[in-house]
């Protein structure tokens, strides 16, 4: 199947990933022989079967709600990783 | 024997008998990595000052009459895994100073147990990849053959076990990254069942399917490490409640006699039509077959059995993995920790930048295709599809497991390959998982063993694996059919 550069570009968008030219047309061949490749798929006949997300066997895992603090230390550690202002996490603007 | 070269059964009882101390292993493992690293490249963060520590710690702890069972023992960590206060950078430049705030409850269980963390190793970048070519730090190369990858992405932690940096490793399997370095490199790869150990600080990649593994040099080992990592933990939902199994004792028959006693008796071991297809490399099919054999003669009952899908295993996880993993690595944003180029002009082109500059090659492709997949108009015929036949894989185990209780395949299709030989084509490289997705997809535990050497066209010999996969939880079974190996 094969994936045009408008398609590569919409998808690199979609995954906000900054690609080059050569990034792109590589992309398209390699995503294209790949998803040629996933079409084998097809030959499976999977009406009436239902989608398997996952396998714990798990359903509503859940604690009591009570709120719990984490170690001040490893909280500080955490957010020191990034730019601060007044102890709050800086970021670009948004709006 | 040079102390690194021990198996952590032997290291334990040399330890208990004050033979030799837990310092003097640490510096051993040390200077291992310090000779072989610069060619090998498989550890990317050594931390000697808190190793030398923590083995100072346990000598105390051996002193004063502890006798866990992994105290004093050296070992080494892929670096996906949180490790507080060492970087974690799962091999990406865009984590190149991530320093982890917290450990992974898999680390707290062996910081407690007295284990010595050495450091991190190196890995295919977020996992991505079956030969550690993908690292943005560098391949790793296969210590039996230096022109060869030593198998991913968990390369640098069978790469350091098989050189003998360190007694044991961990890695992670999302579908096969232990165990096909560990066929690569001549060791035992266990991948546990999905949920049997905490992925608490663990860099999630694809959440159904991965898990944390070991890399040993045997199978006693293998179960001495699982024991102590495995568990339901609070911080991880995903994780079993289910009771774990005295795993080393299944290893041990003491005084049983194979040929007269047969200990595997009433074992029934499936062999799949599906993995031995007749352009398997004659030399696994054999070592595979022999292992068989002596199965038997411990007593196991041998059955042909049919796993129908196998063949769609490869297809239906590069859409579901891809797939989860464009939604886990959205979160890779330059936001509040990892790279951040600050110069874009609005925020989306900040994101783009980040991501464009931070990530290599290979995670790129698996976020576009996950994203392809998951995007409007394809999701039904991708990501649904690659589900319902992922369902249907699952079906095929269930129904084997009621006429078997274990599963012997080859682990890989061929001894370690080249580097840089497939490093151009992804979909060469996809295949290599052929005979390991289908565990992973139906969240079985599956060990790779060593089970032989084949003869390379240079006439060289190098080991592969054959692996043997069990029920659900059910790990208990496969060290019980390797203990008869063992004798």
């Amino acid at each position: 199947m094969a994936i045009t550069n408008e398609e590569i570009k919409h998808i690199a968008e979609l995954s906000r990933l900054q690609l080059t030219a050569e990034e792109e047309k590589n992309f398209a061949t390699q995503l294209g022989s790949i998803l040629q490749y996933v079409e084998k798929l097809n030959q499976v006949k999977t009406d009436n079967i239902e989608a398997t997300a996952q396998v714990s066997g798990l359903s509503d895992v859940a604690r009591n709600d009570e709120v719990r603090n984490w170690d001040p230390a490893e909280v500080r550690l955490a957010l020191e990783q990034g730019e601060l202002e007044n102890g709050q996490l800086k970021v670009k603007r948004v709006l | 024997m040079n102390l690194n070269e021990l198996t952590i059964k032997t290291a334990r009882e040399k330890l208990e008998q004050g033979e030799i101390s837990a310092v003097e292993l640490t510096e051993a493992c040390l200077a291992a990595i310090k000779k072989l690293n610069p060619e090998l490249n498989a550890v990317l963060t050594v931390c000697e000052q808190e190793a030398l520590d923590e083995a100072r710690a346990a000598d105390q702890r051996i002193a004063a009459g502890d006798q866990s069972p992994l105290l004093g023992i050296p070992y080494l960590c892929k670096d996906n895994i949180m490790t507080k206060g060492i970087r974690t950078t799962a091999a990406s430049k865009i984590l190149e100073s991530y320093i982890a705030p917290y450990d992974a409850t898999i680390i707290k269980k062996l910081k407690e147990a007295g284990a010595v963390l050495l450091g991190k190793t190196n890995l295919d970048e977020f996992a991505h990849g079956a030969s550690t070519e993908n690292s943005a730090y560098g391949p790793t190369k296969n210590p039996l053959d230096l022109t060869r990858v030593p198998g991913g992405s968990s390369g640098g932690s069978a790469a350091a076990v098989a050189a003998n940096m360190c007694l044991f490793a961990l890695g992670s399997d999302t579908g096969g990254s232990v165990r096909c370095p560990a066929s690569f490199c001549g060791l035992y790869g266990l991948k546990p069942s999905y949920g049997r150990v905490s992925r608490f600080g663990l860099l999630a990649m694809a959440s159904s399917t991965e898990v944390i593994g070991l890399l040993t040099k045997t199978a006693y080992d293998s179960a001495l490490v699982l024991k102590e990592i495995a568990g339901q933990d609070e911080l991880d939902a995903t994780s079993a409640p289910e009771k774990l199994a005295n795993y080393e004792k299944e290893l041990v028959f003491s005084n049983v006699k194979i040929a007269t006693q047969k200990p595997l008796k009433g074992l029934r071991i499936g062999l799949p039509a599906e993995y031995f297809l007749p352009g398997l490399n004659k030399e696994i099919a054999e070592h595979v077959k022999n292992i068989a054999q002596r199965l038997e003669f411990a007593g196991a009952e041998l059955k042909k059995i049919s796993l129908p899908h196998t063949e769609y295993g490869v297809p239906a996880y590069y859409i579901i993995t891809p797939s989860e993993i464009s939604s886990n690595l959205a979160r890779f944003d330059g936001l509040g920790w990892g790279l951040a180029k600050t110069e874009a002009a609005d925020l989306q082109s900040f994101y783009k930048l980040n991501r464009g500059i931070g990530f290599g090659p290979e995670v790129k492709r698996r976020i576009m295709l996950g994203t392809y997949a998951l995007s409007a108009g394809y999701y039904d015929a991708y990501y649904k599809k690659a589900q319902a036949v992922r369902t249907l894989i699952i079906e095929d185990f269930n129904q084997a497991f009621t006429q078997v209780d274990l599963i012997l395949t080859p682990t890989t299709p061929h001894p370690a390959f080249k580097l840089g030989e497939q490093v151009n084509d992804p979909l060469a490289m996809y295949l290599e998982d052929v005979f390991v997705t289908g565990a992973s997809l139906a969240g079985l535990p599956a060990m790779s063993i060593p089970a032989g050497e084949v003869t390379t066209e240079e006439g060289n010999k190098l080991p592969v694996g054959a692996q043997i996969i069990a029920p659900r939880l059910r790990e208990e079974l496969i060290f019980k059919a390797l203990g008869a190996l063992e004798e």
